[in-house]
């Protein structure tokens, strides 16, 4: 899917977070949000999966509006910093959620939903870990679990929020090629958000360097690297 | 403790002690605070509650509950239990309203909410009690205007409802406060996310996270208002048979000399408050693994 963010702005009672940022992301990109802490990455990660609006400016969908759309109906696979995974429910139940949610005509029967969340469990490389509780695994595992539980709803976009912020360098690495090898199986259009220009440069295919609610560059990593516009976009992506 | 390396056997002695984690304390230190709390709760606690039972069982079984079965203490009973019945779960659903609203959503004048919610707390019993007199009494337009129309507040069930709905207001809020706070709102926006309406993520997502917090302010929200005294007594007038709850029938029995009477009545009242504790362990017991599962890691 296509997503261009046209004049996109936003202010939490007049502090701006976002001053009007325009973004074309071709469908099928795997894009990543770079910038330092307060930038405003994961403000406008969240008006594209819907849970925050804009203050003024459009978003679209492959070319019509969608705005005004509420998080339900944009199906944006959505993972969180912290995961967010319910607590109270076993892994099988958490990647289940979205497929139980759909209204009763589109709701896949009980036997369908095993499959397909075997199906996510083997696809995540953890096949056996339906039965557990969120707490009784290790911050990698409930990444990936998130990962799962996001692209159960068929979503038509990932979202990610440092989705290895709180994990070991050794981890990361692991993890950054998981999430390449989904985004390629899966061809979906991808964002995430990162602070980490190293992991943003060697994962993404479209970088978005950001600081202080502001777009600085947008471009390849090489092209990044090699050309970088402002005396900020240089110094970030050196340090 | 900090040892200096050295060869000799004290130090290696010393250094032999690991097995002892940092939290625990010397025997004397921990016996002396078991005996200590035991102390106290055998003072404040079990000898009243002995105390009690001793004094309505004093001349026997028969005795006593042949003054439970007096029409006015049946009658204070059914109010007390109606009482319960009704305030409990209006206040369950206030309570919840509250710490969602509250912790869930920004908006203007929340601090002042949050102080506001503490107000049932922070005043007398009497006092709340007397404001309903004030407002609903048959001094006002109000009062007069519900008694010619059949419907009076003061001195009369709804009253009694009013100011235990009152005084028990906070108890469920205060218990989900902190909990729903420190859970954040990530778990819900993740089930938005994933398709779900509002009130399916309240139901399958808020609602068991917060189950064992609401269970508990429900408990003590029941319990005191079953036990409540000075509002009650207050606003209800105290007629026999009619608006006289358990806690005002005990003061009754005991000014007329029905000691036996009066303890009876308060060891059902203090019963009462033995079965919702004895389900809480129970369910606490049954759901353990779930228990723990929610608790953070
Ligand atoms: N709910 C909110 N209320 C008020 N201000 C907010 C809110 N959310 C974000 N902001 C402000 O908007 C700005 C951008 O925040 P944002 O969370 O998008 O930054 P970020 O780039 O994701 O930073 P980080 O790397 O630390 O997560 C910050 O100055 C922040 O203080
Ligand atoms: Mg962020």
């Amino acid at each position: 899917m296509n997503i261009d963010i046209e004049e996109i702005s936003k202010d939490f009672n007049s502090t701006f977070a976002l001053h009007p940022v325009s973004l074309s992301i071709p469908s099928g990109t795997l894009v990543a949000l770079l910038g330092p802490s307060g930038s405003g990455k994961t403000t406008l990660l969240r008006i594209l999966g819907g849970l925050e609006f804009p203050t003024a400016g459009r978003v679209l969908f492959d070319a019509s509006d969608a705005t005004g759309l509420s998080v339900q109906v944009r199906r944006a696979g959505f993972v969180f910093q912290s995961y967010a995974l319910f607590r109270h429910m076993t892994v099988f139940d958490n990647i289940a959620y979205g497929l139980r949610a759909r209204p009763r005509k589109s709701r896949p029967q009980s036997g369908e939903i095993t499959r397909r969340v075997t199906k996510l469990l083997e696809l995540i490389k953890l096949p056996d870990i339906g039965a557990r509780y969120p707490n009784q695994l290790s911050g990698g595992q409930r990444q990936r679990v998130a990962l799962a539980r996001a692209l159960a709803i068929e979503p038509r976009m990932l979202l990610l929020d440092e989705p290895f912020g709180a994990l070991d360098a050794k981890v990361r690495k692991e993890l950054r090629q998981g999430l390449r090898d989904i985004h390629d199986t899966t061809g979906l259009t991808t964002v995430f958000v990162t602070h980490d220009q190293e992991e943003a440069m060697q994962l993404a295919d479209l970088v978005v360097v950001m600081s202080m609610g502001r777009i600085e560059q947008v471009g390849k990593p090489d092209d990044i690297r090699a050309r970088p516009k402002t005396p900020f976009v240089r110094e970030f992506i050196s340090a | 403790m900090i040892s200096l390396p050295s060869p000799t056997g004290r130090a290696a002695q010393a250094s032999r002690r690991p097995f002892r984690s940092a939290t625990t304390e010397p025997l004397v230190i921990k016996w002396t605070l078991i005996g200590l709390c035991f102390s106290v709760l055998t003072v404040l606690l079990f000898a009243p509650l002995i105390a009690i039972f001793d004094e309505a069982l004093r001349r026997g079984w028969a005795f006593a509950l042949a003054s439970l079965s007096e029409p006015d203490a049946q009658s204070a009973i059914r109010l007390t239990l109606l009482v319960a019945a009704i305030t409990v779960p209006l206040n369950a659903i206030f309570g919840i309203a509250a710490a969602w609203a509250i912790t869930k959503f920004d908006w203007r004048g929340k601090a002042w909410v949050i102080t506001l919610i503490d107000l049932p707390f922070s005043i007398s019993p009497v006092v709340a009690g007397l404001l309903f007199v004030l407002m609903f009494g048959s001094n006002t337009a109000l009062g007069v205007w519900l008694v010619a129309n059949g419907f009076p507040i003061v001195f009369a069930v709804p009253g009694i409802l009013l100011a235990t709905l009152f005084i028990t207001f906070p108890f469920v809020a205060r218990e989900l406060i902190p909990v729903m706070l420190e859970q954040g709102r990530a778990e819900e926006e993740a089930a938005l996310t994933l398709g779900a309406s509002g009130w399916r993520t309240f139901v399958t997502v808020t609602l068991p996270n917060i189950r064992w917090a609401l269970l508990y302010g429900v408990l003590l929200c029941n319990a005191r208002a079953m036990g409540e005294f000075g509002a009650v007594a207050v606003v209800s007038g105290k007629i026999r048979g009619q608006t006289t709850t358990m806690p005002l029938m005990i003061e009754m029995f005991y000014n007329e000399y029905l000691s036996v009477a009066a303890f009876t009545m308060a060891g059902v009242l203090a019963l009462l408050a033995f079965v919702t504790l004895t389900l809480k362990s129970v369910l606490e017991w049954r759901y353990a693994d779930q228990l723990a599962a929610t608790h953070r890691h």
